[in-house]
């Protein structure tokens, strides 16, 4: 039950992702990326994140894709032209990816314990309960600069798009 | 075909995280529209979280999470800026191709 769960979202993932890249239309592709972390989302559900598989849907899904659409929007952004692959691009560049994929799987198959895999209820400490006492705890000056950070985001994208900046 | 397994190796959520980094840095290098450049980046962070996430469940400890939560939140205030700088780049110049914003090129 578990490896189809697994399977159906890393499916949908795979596919949203696929769709992202080839889509010529920018809305299309946003759309796509919406996708790929609803999966994503499920996926932490079945690794025992419930808090994050919320803050997911939430902040990535819900506010910086409607943020990416709005702009999209705003700037009646249209099909881009075809990109230019040059040739040594095209014929090293996919065996490339292929080489640098493999490996990758390699490593990870022999590196991970095969013995205990993922199963759905398998861990319980990453609940909103765990999640806070660590945010608040051993985590908190990192806490405390990432809401200076957002500050200085926020008064960065207010200077940005004033209108008389040139 | 060969009979799924009762539960999920952690290799198979490793791959699965390679496959979405691999497939944003794609997006990243060919596409020229630069919301779409901006999105793959996204993607990328993504890819990391599930990786943050699996590695959380392998080790039974909670501060995998903390990590992606805090990707989370950096990428919220990059998207915010970020989204920002293209307004900007496009009010001046009426474009979202990243080829023709080459001023520093030469």
């Amino acid at each position: 039950m578990d490896a189809i769960l697994f399977l159906v979202f890393a499916a949908i993932a795979v596919i949203c992702g696929i769709n992202m890249v080839v889509q010529k239309h920018p809305i299309a592709s946003a759309l796509s990326l919406v996708g790929v972390m609803a999966a994503l989302a499920a996926l932490y559900l079945l690794l025992g994140g419930e808090f994050i598989a919320a803050a997911q849907l939430v902040v990535y899904s819900g506010a910086i894709m409607v943020l990416f659409v709005f702009v999209i929007m705003l700037l009646n952004a249209g099909a881009e032209k075809k990109s230019i692959i040059r040739p040594w691009g095209k014929y090293f560049g996919a065996p490339l990816l292929l080489v640098f994929f493999g490996i990758m799987s390699f490593v990870v198959q022999r590196m991970t314990p095969a013995s205990d895999g993922v199963t759905f209820g398998g861990f319980r400490g990453a609940g909103p309960r765990e999640i806070g006492q660590s945010l608040f705890t051993v985590y908190l000056l990192p806490f405390e600069v990432t809401s200076i950070l957002i500050l200085i985001a926020i008064l960065g994208a207010i200077v940005l798009a004033r209108k008389e900046i040139d | 075909m060969p009979p799924l397994p009762t539960s999920v190796p952690i290799a198979w959520y490793l791959t699965l995280s390679a496959i979405l980094f691999s497939l944003g840095v794609l997006g990243f290098i060919l596409r020229r529209n630069i919301i779409t450049v901006f999105m793959s980046i996204e993607l990328m962070l993504n890819a990391v979280n599930l990786t943050f996430i699996t590695f959380s469940y392998m080790l039974k400890r909670v501060d995998g999470h903390i990590f992606s939560f805090f990707v989370m939140v950096v990428a919220a205030a990059e998207a915010a800026v970020g989204l920002a700088i293209i307004l900007t780049v496009f009010k001046n110049r009426q474009t979202l191709e990243i080829d023709e914003v080459s001023s520093l090129k030469n």
